[in-house]
C-alpha cells in the first residue's frame, strides 16, 4: 500500500440518498479490518447516521458553542450603536421605550456589538450549537460525529469542529452533508481528495455537474462513485468520460445491497469481496491524489 | 387598549394576512375609541429582519396584543419578553372587520 | 392548500413523490424549495417566462491599493476568513460570514462589501400548471431566505392563476431551509424509508414540523424492502400520533419513469407505486375536512 498518513477524504454527493455513507462507512471498515489507523467524521451534522453501523463506546462528548452578547443594562447608554453594527438584525432596539434585546437565534457571532459598544455594556456568553461526540469501535479505530441541535441555523461551525476534532496524523474519512452550499464547502475545504458518489439518473448527473463545477473552482482533486450501477441510463458515464474524470468505483444495483444496508449491516463485513474493492478503492484514491489536472 | 392586525389591504373588508413580518399592512385598532389606522408595512419587502421591524412598528404604536395567522420562531420570545400577546387565527379568509367583531366579544 | 415534502434524510424519493403529487391533478403550482439540489425542473421542462436574482448576502473584499498590509482586520475575523499574503490581507469569500466588522475596524477604508448575487429564481409554466424554482450558487449559505422567496412567489402565482394547490418540494436535513419550507403550511408530508437511520432522521423531522404546530402525516417508501424496520416505524408513528397515509411498495419502475423525465403517475398510472400514492394524496386531503 501507498504512502497514506494524514490524508483527508471527503465522500461528498450534491443529492442526498445516492450513498455518501454507505461508501464512507465500508471504506472506514476496509481499512480497519486491516488494521489500518482511519477516522471517520460524521459531518452530515443536521442528519448524522454514520454511528448506526458500528459497534461503538462513548469516549467523550463536547459542547459546540457559539458567543452571544448580553447586554448589561446598568451600562447601557440606548445610543443604539450596536444596533446599527449588527448585520443579522440580531439586536432589537427601541430607542422611544429604552428598550435593548439580543435576538440569540439571529445571531451569528461575529462580535461587532461588542466591538460598537463603547461603555462596556455588552458581555458574552456561550449559546449552544451542537456536539462533537468521539466515539471508540470495536475495531481499535475512532469515529466522531457532528451533530446540530435542532432550531440551529447553520450546520457549519459544528461541522469545522468536528473535522478539527480529528488528529492530522492518520487517515481521516470524512462523511460530507448533502447539496454543495455552505456546510459542504466546509467538509471539502480541508480534504485532500474528495469522492463524489452518484447514480446514473438524470437528477443524478444534474447535482454530479454542479458538484464538479464547485470542486473545480475549489482546485481539488476528485473522483467519482457509480452508485446503483445498471439503473437508469448513461448519461451520468459520457459525461465523466468526455470530462475526463476518474471513475473510481461502481457499486451495482441489487436488492441484496441495499436490504444489507438498510439493516445497518456494512457489506465488506460480511463479503470479503467488497471489502478487497474498496481497499482498491483506497489505493486508487492515492495514486489519484494530487492530481487536479482533471479538466479538458 | 390597541390591537394590531395583520391584514392584506387598507380597508376593513380585506383578510387577514397570514405572515407576520412580511403582512402588506398593519390595522391598529383601538377597542375603546373603536377608532382603526391602517399602516403600509414598511418591512414587507426587506431582505431579511421583516419580523423584528414588524415588532417595532407595533410596539411603538402601543399595542398590547397582535393577531396574524403565523409569528416566526424568533418573534415569538420577543413579544413575549414585552407582554405582548400574540393571537393566532389559521383562517386566511377572515376579513379584518370580522376579526375586529371577535374582538368586541 | 399547501402540502410540503420533506425527509429528513436524503434518498428516501421525496423529489419523485413530489413529482407524483404534482401530476395527480392538472393545475397545481409546484415549488421546489431544495435549493441547493433543485431537480423538479430536469423532469418538467418548464417554459421560464421570468429570472430573478437573488441576492443572498454581502462577502467583504480588499482593495489591494488601500490596504497596507496593517493586518489589523485580521483577529477581528471570527471566521477565520482573513489572511496575510504579499499583496495584502486576503478575505476567503468561502469563508467570509458578511458581518462586515473588518470594514468597520479599517483605517484605511481598504475593505468594501459587494453583493454574492450568484442565485436564482425561475418562474414559468410546465405541464401541470405552474412551476417555481431556486438555484442556490454553491457555497451560498442563506438558503432559507430563498426558499422563502420562492414560497412567495409561489403562493403569487396561485392567486394569479386561481390555483388552489401548491406542493412544496422541501430541502433534506432539520436545518433553516426545512424550517422555511414548512412554516404556516396546511400540512408537512414525511417521506421515510425503512433502513436503520430512516426513522431516526424521521424522528428529527417530525420533531422540527410538530414544533411548529403543524398538521403532519407520514409516507413510507420502499416499505417492503424490510418489513421488521417498516413495522418499527409504524410503531413509532402510532406512539408519536403521526398518522401513516400511505406505504408505497419498492419498484425501479420510479427510476425509469425518471429517466424518461415523467413522474411515476405519467409513467405508468396503473402500477402499485401509482395507486399507494393516490391513495396517500387522498388521505391528506381527506385530513383536510
Amino acid at each position: 500500500m501507498l504512502k497514506a498518513s494524514g490524508i483527508k477524504i471527503t465522500i461528498a454527493s450534491g443529492k442526498g440518498g445516492t450513498g455518501k455513507t454507505f461508501v464512507a462507512t465500508n471504506l472506514f471498515q476496509s481499512l480497519s479490518m486491516e488494521r489500518i489507523p482511519v477516522t471517520l467524521v460524521d459531518c452530515d451534522a443536521e442528519t448524522p447516521n454514520a454511528k448506526l453501523f458500528f459497534k461503538s463506546k462513548k469516549e467523550s462528548t463536547r459542547e459546540v458553542t457559539q458567543k452571544v452578547p448580553v447586554i448589561d443594562e446598568s451600562h447601557c447608554t440606548y445610543c443604539g450603536k450596536c444596533h446599527e453594527y449588527c448585520n443579522y438584525h440580531a439586536i432589537f432596539f427601541l430607542p422611544q421605550s429604552q428598550m435593548i434585546k439580543v435576538i440569540e437565534e439571529l445571531c451569528h457571532g461575529c462580535g461587532a456589538c461588542l466591538v460598537a459598544c463603547k461603555y462596556g455594556a455588552i458581555l458574552e456568553k456561550d449559546s449552544e450549537l451542537g456536539t462533537i461526540t468521539r466515539y471508540s469501535l470495536t475495531n481499535h479505530n475512532t469515529l466522531i460525529e457532528s451533530r446540530m441541535h435542532t432550531g440551529v441555523y447553520s450546520p457549519v461551525q459544528v461541522i469545522k469542529k468536528g473535522i478539527k476534532e480529528a488528529t492530522d496524523q492518520i487517515i481521516t474519512i470524512l462523511d460530507a452533508p448533502p447539496g454543495t452550499s455552505c456546510p459542504f464547502i466546509h467538509t471539502v475545504l480541508k480534504a485532500d481528495y474528495v469522492v463524489l458518489v452518484t447514480e446514473p439518473t438524470p437528477f443524478g448527473l444534474s447535482n454530479l455537474k454542479q458538484t464538479v463545477d464547485t470542486l473545480r473552482l475549489m482546485e481539488k482533486s476528485f473522483g467519482v462513485i457509480i452508485n446503483r450501477a445498471g439503473l437508469g441510463n448513461d448519461e451520468v458515464y459520457n459525461y465523466i468520460k468526455q470530462e475526463n474524470i476518474k471513475l473510481l468505483l461502481e457499486i451495482p444495483f441489487q436488492r441484496e445491497i441495499a436490504s444489507t444496508y438498510s439493516r445497518g449491516t456494512l457489506l465488506t463485513e460480511i463479503e470479503p469481496e467488497w471489502k478487497k474493492k474498496f481497499l482498491s478503492l483506497f489505493d486508487t484514491i492515492i495514486k489519484e491524489n494530487g492530481n487536479i489536472n482533471h479538466q479538458r | 387598549m390597541k390591537v394590531a392586525i395583520t391584514s392584506t389591504g387598507n380597508s376593513p373588508d380585506a383578510t387577514l394576512d397570514p405572515r407576520f413580518g412580511r403582512c402588506s399592512y398593519f390595522v391598529i385598532y383601538d377597542t375603546q375609541s373603536g377608532s382603526t389606522e391602517f399602516i403600509p408595512n414598511p418591512a414587507r419587502e426587506a431582505e431579511d429582519g421583516a419580523g423584528p421591524e414588524a415588532v417595532k412598528l407595533v410596539a411603538s404604536r402601543n399595542a398590547k396584543k397582535i393577531v396574524s395567522g403565523e409569528f416566526g420562531l424568533k418573534i415569538k420570545p420577543l413579544l413575549d419578553s414585552m407582554k405582548i400577546q400574540m393571537i393566532v387565527v389559521k383562517d386566511p379568509g377572515k376579513r379584518v372587520s370580522e376579526i375586529i367583531e371577535m374582538l368586541n366579544h | 392548500m399547501e402540502i410540503s415534502i420533506i425527509s429528513g434524510k436524503g434518498g428516501t424519493g421525496k423529489s419523485s413523490i413530489s413529482a407524483a403529487f404534482a401530476t395527480l391533478s392538472s393545475d397545481v403550482v409546484l415549488a421546489d424549495c431544495d435549493v441547493d439540489a433543485s431537480n423538479q425542473h430536469i423532469l418538467f421542462k418548464p417554459k421560464h417566462e421570468e429570472e430573478q436574482e437573488f441576492t443572498g448576502g454581502q462577502k467583504a473584499l480588499t482593495d489591494p491599493e488601500s490596504c497596507t498590509n496593517c493586518g489589523i482586520c485580521v483577529p477581528y475575523c471570527r471566521f477565520d476568513a482573513i489572511s496575510f499574503s504579499d499583496n495584502g490581507v486576503i478575505i476567503s469569500e468561502t469563508l467570509c460570514d458578511g458581518c462586515q466588522l473588518c470594514k468597520r475596524v479599517c483605517p484605511h477604508q481598504a475593505i468594501k462589501m459587494v453583493d454574492y448575487n450568484k442565485s436564482r429564481m425561475y418562474t414559468g409554466s410546465f405541464r401541470n400548471g405552474r412551476m417555481v424554482y431556486g438555484q442556490l450558487a454553491p457555497g451560498e449559505e442563506n438558503s432559507g431566505k430563498l426558499v422563502n422567496l420562492v414560497r412567495d412567489k409561489a403562493k403569487k402565482q396561485a392567486k394569479l392563476h386561481n390555483i388552489d394547490t401548491i406542493i412544496i418540494d422541501g430541502p433534506p436535513g432539520i436545518g433553516c431551509p426545512v424550517i422555511s419550507s414548512i412554516t404556516g403550511t396546511d400540512h408537512v408530508l414525511i417521506v421515510t424509508e425503512p433502513c436503520l437511520s430512516g426513522l431516526i432522521d424521521l424522528a428529527r423531522a417530525a420533531e422540527v414540523s410538530q414544533s411548529f404546530g403543524i398538521k403532519t402525516s407520514v409516507l413510507i417508501n420502499k416499505f417492503d424492502l424490510d418489513q421488521n424496520l417498516t413495522t418499527d416505524i409504524e410503531e413509532w408513528c402510532y406512539k408519536n400520533q403521526l398518522e401513516i397515509v400511505g406505504f408505497i411498495p419498492f419498484d425501479t419502475m420510479i427510476v425509469e419513469a425518471m429517466v424518461n423525465c415523467k413522474s411515476i403517475i405519467e409513467w405508468s398510472p396503473d402500477s402499485a407505486v401509482s395507486i399507494a400514492i393516490r391513495d396517500a394524496c387522498k388521505n391528506i386531503l381527506y385530513e383536510k375536512r
